[in-house]
C-alpha cells in the first residue's frame, strides 16, 4: 500500500470525524433540549393544546425519513430566502428529528418512575414543579440512559446521510477522495472502521455510566 | 418381569455437574396402580417425575414403559424430541402450572394433541374434547379462552388434556399447589374420579390427605432417595424411617397452625 | 393556497416520476424486509447452536450490522463490490444493504418473542408428544406472533424510511426521483414537502396500528406477572 495513499485517507477521515462528532454533539445537543423541554412540559400540563402540539411533532418528524426531511429543510429554506450552511442544516435537521425520538425516550422514563413517588412528593407539600425537578426527573433520567444511549448510536450513523448536503463528515471526504483514487473499497472499508469504532465508543460509555448509576 | 408391571424405574439418577439431585431410585407400578410421591421440597421428587418422560433426561438409570425403555435408542444413545414424541404421547403430563396453550380455546386446548399426534379428524378430536370436558364439569366452558378460568378449571382442562392423549401412565406435578386453597377440592375431586377408573398415576404432591386416599403406595423421598416405601396406610400411620416421622409431625403441626 | 396551487399546476409533470419513484420505494422495502426476515430466521437458528465459534460468527455479524451506517454498507455493496470483480445492480444494492441491517434488527424481535414464552410451554407441547417442529409452528409460534408483530410492523417502517438512502447510491426512488424534480423545477419546497407527505401517509398508519397492536397486548390477561413499563419498548412504539 501505497503510504500518500493512506495519509491522503487518514488526513481524510480524521477531519471527517471531527466534523461526524461536532455534527453528532450538536444535533444531540438540539435534540435533549427540545426532547427535555417538551416531554416536561407535556408531563407537568394536562392542557390539550399542548399535548396536540407536541403530538403533531412527534408524529411528523418520527414518520418521515431523515434524508427527505434534510432535503426540505436546507433547499427548501434556501428558497425561502433563508440559506443555512451545511453544517447549521445538519445539526438543525438531526436536532429537530432527535427531539421527536427524544421526547418520547424521556416521557417513557418519567412514566417509569412509580407513581407512588408523585404521591410522597405531594404529601411532603412540594408543588408539581418542584416534585418534577427534584423527584420525577432524576430518576425519570435514569431510566431513560438505555434508550437515549441506543438514540445517540443511531444518530451517530445518521450524520453520514449530511454528507447528502455537503457537509464535509466522514462519508464526503471518502467519497470526494474515491474520486480521486478509485481505491473504493480500502477507504470505504477505512470509513466503516471509523464509524465501528464510533459507535462501539458511545456504546461502552453509555454502559459505564449505566453502570455506575446502577440502572436497574 | 411379570407382565403386568406398567412402568419400572430402576436406579434413576440427575445430576448437575457434581450435584446430584436423585441418587439412584427404583420402583415399578403395576397397571392400575396409584403411587403417590411424598417428601420435602428439594427431595428430588419432581425431578424424578420429569426423568419419567425424559423432560429432565436422567444421567444414570433407566424408565420402561410396558417393557418398552424410554428415551433412550437400543444403542443406548439418548433421543432426540422428535424421537421421544411417540412415547411421550403415551404418558400425560399435569403440570403445577397448568401451562394451557393461551392462544387456543379451552376445546382446542384438549383437542390440539388428538388432531395432530394421534391423527384423529377435526370433528373426532371435538367430540372428544367435549366429553371429556364434560368429565370435569367444564363441558360449559369449551369455547372460552384459558385465561377467563379460575386456576382450579385451568387445572382441570389441564387434565382434560392429559387425557386426550388416551395415555397409559398419567403424570402429576404438584397438581394443587399453584391454587388457592378454596379451588383445590375441586380438582383432587377430579383425580380421585380418575382414580377409581384403575387408571395408572404417578403423583408428586403435598396433600398428605389427598395421597392417603387416592394412593395405593406411598414412597417418601429425601435427599434424592427413597426413604421409605409401602402402602399408604402404613407408611402414614406407622413410619419407621426418623426422617419420614419429622416430615409427617411437621406436616401435621403446619396443617394444626393454618387452622 | 399557493402550495396546493403549485402542486395543482405540476401534477401531471410530476406524477409519473413520483409514482415510478413510490413504486421503486415499495420494491426496496418490500424486498429487503423479505430478506430480512429470512437471515433474522437463519442468525437466530446460528445462535441457537451449541456451537461457539458459530455463535461468535453471529454476534460479529449483529455488531457489524448496528455500528456501521446503512449508507456506508451501500457504499461498499455498489462501489467496493465490482473492484472485487462482483457488479450489482443498484436496486439489488439497496435490497441486500437494507436486508442485512434489518436482519440484525429483527433477530433482536424474533428473540424476545420467543423469550416472552413461559418456558413451561415447550415442555408441555414436547410431553404431550409433540414433534419439536409441531411444538413451534402450533405452540410456540402462534404465542410468539403476538409479542413481535407490533415491533415488527415498526420495523418496515423504519426500513421503508432508510429505503430513501438508497437516493444516494442512484436508485431512483421516491426520495432521489424528487431531487431531480426539484433541480429541474426549482420548487424546493412544494416538491420536498409533497414527498414528506408521501412518505408520511405510508408511516403513521403503520406506527398507529403497531400502537393498538401494543395496547391490545398489554391488555391481554394471561401475562399476570405485572412488570415495570419497558422504556426501550415504549419508545420503539411511540
Amino acid at each position: 500500500m501505497d503510504s500518500s495513499l493512506m495519509n491522503a485517507v487518514v488526513d481524510a477521515l480524521l477531519s471527517g470525524a471531527v466534523t461526524t462528532i461536532k455534527v453528532t454533539a450538536g444535533a444531540l445537543a438540539v435534540a435533549l433540549c427540545i426532547g427535555i423541554a417538551l416531554s416536561a412540559a407535556a408531563f407537568l400540563t394536562s392542557n390539550f393544546v399542548v399535548h396536540a402540539a407536541v403530538r403533531i411533532y412527534v408524529e411528523a418528524l418520527r414518520n418521515v425519513p431523515s434524508l427527505t426531511f434534510l432535503f426540505l429543510l436546507y433547499f427548501g429554506l434556501a428558497a425561502l430566502g433563508f440559506r443555512l450552511s451545511s453544517m447549521v442544516a445538519a445539526i438543525l435537521g438531526l436536532g429537530l428529528i432527535g427531539g421527536a425520538i427524544t421526547i418520547d425516550i424521556f416521557r417513557s422514563g418519567f412514566q417509569a418512575v412509580p407513581s407512588g413517588q408523585a404521591e410522597a412528593a405531594a404529601s411532603i407539600g412540594l408543588t408539581p414543579l418542584a416534585a418534577f425537578r427534584l423527584i420525577i426527573l432524576p430518576q425519570g433520567l435514569r431510566f431513560a440512559l438505555p434508550s437515549l444511549g441506543n438514540y445517540a448510536i443511531a444518530l451517530i450513523k445518521d450524520t453520514s446521510l449530511v454528507a447528502a448536503i455537503a457537509a464535509p463528515e466522514i462519508m464526503f471526504n471518502a467519497r470526494q477522495l474515491v474520486n480521486e483514487t478509485f481505491e473504493t473499497a480500502f477507504i470505504y472499508g477505512a470509513a466503516a472502521l471509523v464509524y465501528l469504532f464510533l459507535t462501539m465508543s458511545v456504546a461502552q460509555g453509555v454502559s459505564l455510566l449505566e453502570r455506575r448509576l446502577e440502572v436497574r | 418381569m411379570a407382565a403386568d408391571i406398567l412402568l419400572d424405574v430402576v436406579n434413576l439418577g440427575k445430576s448437575y455437574g457434581d450435584f446430584a439431585v436423585l441418587k439412584g431410585v427404583s420402583f415399578s407400578l403395576r397397571r392400575g396402580e396409584r403411587v403417590a410421591l411424598i417428601g420435602p421440597s428439594g427431595s428430588g421428587k419432581s425431578t424424578c417425575l420429569r426423568a419419567i418422560n425424559y423432560l429432565d433426561p436422567p444421567t444414570q438409570g433407566e424408565v420402561r414403559l410396558d417393557g418398552q425403555v424410554i428415551g433412550r435408542r437400543s444403542d443406548g444413545r439418548r433421543m432426540s424430541d422428535l424421537e421421544l414424541a411417540p412415547q411421550r404421547a403415551e404418558i400425560g403430563m399435569v403440570f403445577q402450572h397448568f401451562h394451557l396453550w393461551p392462544h387456543l380455546c379451552v376445546r382446542s386446548n384438549v383437542a390440539l394433541q388428538p388432531r395432530k399426534v394421534r391423527g384423529l379428524s377435526h370433528d373426532e378430536a371435538a367430540k372428544l374434547a367435549d366429553e371429556l370436558l364434560a368429565k370435569v364439569q367444564l363441558g360449559h366452558k369449551a369455547d372460552e379462552m384459558p385465561h377467563r378460568l379460575s386456576g382450579g378449571q385451568q387445572q382441570r382442562v389441564a387434565i382434560a388434556r392429559a387425557l386426550a392423549q388416551q395415555p397409559k401412565l398419567l403424570l402429576f406435578d404438584e397438581p394443587t399447589s399453584a391454587l388457592d386453597p378454596e379451588l383445590v377440592g375441586e380438582v383432587l375431586t377430579v383425580i380421585k374420579e380418575l382414580a377409581g377408573e384403575g387408571r395408572a398415576m404417578v403423583l408428586v404432591t403435598h396433600e398428605i390427605a389427598f395421597a392417603r386416599e387416592v394412593a395405593d403406595r406411598i414412597i417418601f423421598m429425601d435427599g434424592g432417595r427413597i426413604v421409605e416405601e409401602g402402602p399408604a396406610q402404613s407408611v402414614l400411620d406407622d413410619p419407621q424411617a426418623p426422617r419420614l416421622k419429622q416430615f409427617l409431625t411437621s406436616l401435621a403441626q403446619r396443617e394444626r397452625g393454618d387452622g | 393556497m399557493s402550495f396546493l396551487s403549485v402542486i395543482y399546476e405540476n401534477v401531471t409533470d410530476w406524477a409519473p416520476r413520483m409514482i415510478a419513484g413510490l413504486q421503486l420505494t415499495l420494491i426496496l422495502t418490500a424486498g429487503g424486509f423479505s430478506l430480512a426476515l429470512l437471515m433474522a430466521l437463519a442468525l437466530e437458528y446460528l445462535r441457537s447452536r451449541q456451537n461457539a465459534a458459530v455463535r461468535l460468527l453471529g454476534r460479529i455479524y449483529l455488531a457489524l450490522a448496528r455500528g456501521i451506517p446503512i449508507l456506508v454498507i451501500l457504499y461498499l455493496l455498489y462501489f467496493a463490490l465490482p473492484a472485487a470483480g462482483l457488479t450489482l445492480p443498484a436496486k439489488l444494492a439497496g435490497i441486500i444493504g437494507l436486508g442485512c441491517v434489518y436482519a440484525a434488527y429483527i433477530a433482536e424481535v424474533l428473540r424476545a418473542g420467543f423469550n416472552a414464552l413461559p418456558a413451561g410451554q415447550r415442555e408441555a407441547a414436547l410431553a404431550s408428544g409433540l414433534t419439536p417442529l409441531q411444538t413451534f409452528w402450533l405452540v410456540l409460534l402462534p404465542q410468539a406472533i403476538r409479542h413481535m408483530l407490533a415491533p415488527l410492523l415498526i420495523n418496515l417502517t423504519s426500513l421503508m424510511k432508510d429505503s430513501s438512502i438508497c437516493a444516494l447510491i442512484a436508485v431512483p426512488e421516491l426520495t432521489l426521483a424528487s431531487r431531480e424534480i426539484m433541480s429541474e423545477s426549482f420548487l424546493p419546497l412544494p416538491v420536498f414537502m409533497l414527498t414528506a407527505l408521501l412518505y408520511f401517509f405510508m408511516a403513521w398508519p403503520a406506527s398507529v396500528i403497531a400502537r393498538v397492536i401494543d395496547h391490545r397486548l398489554r391488555s391481554y390477561p394471561p401475562r399476570s406477572v405485572s412488570k415495570m413499563p419497558d422504556v426501550k419498548h415504549a419508545m420503539a412504539l411511540s
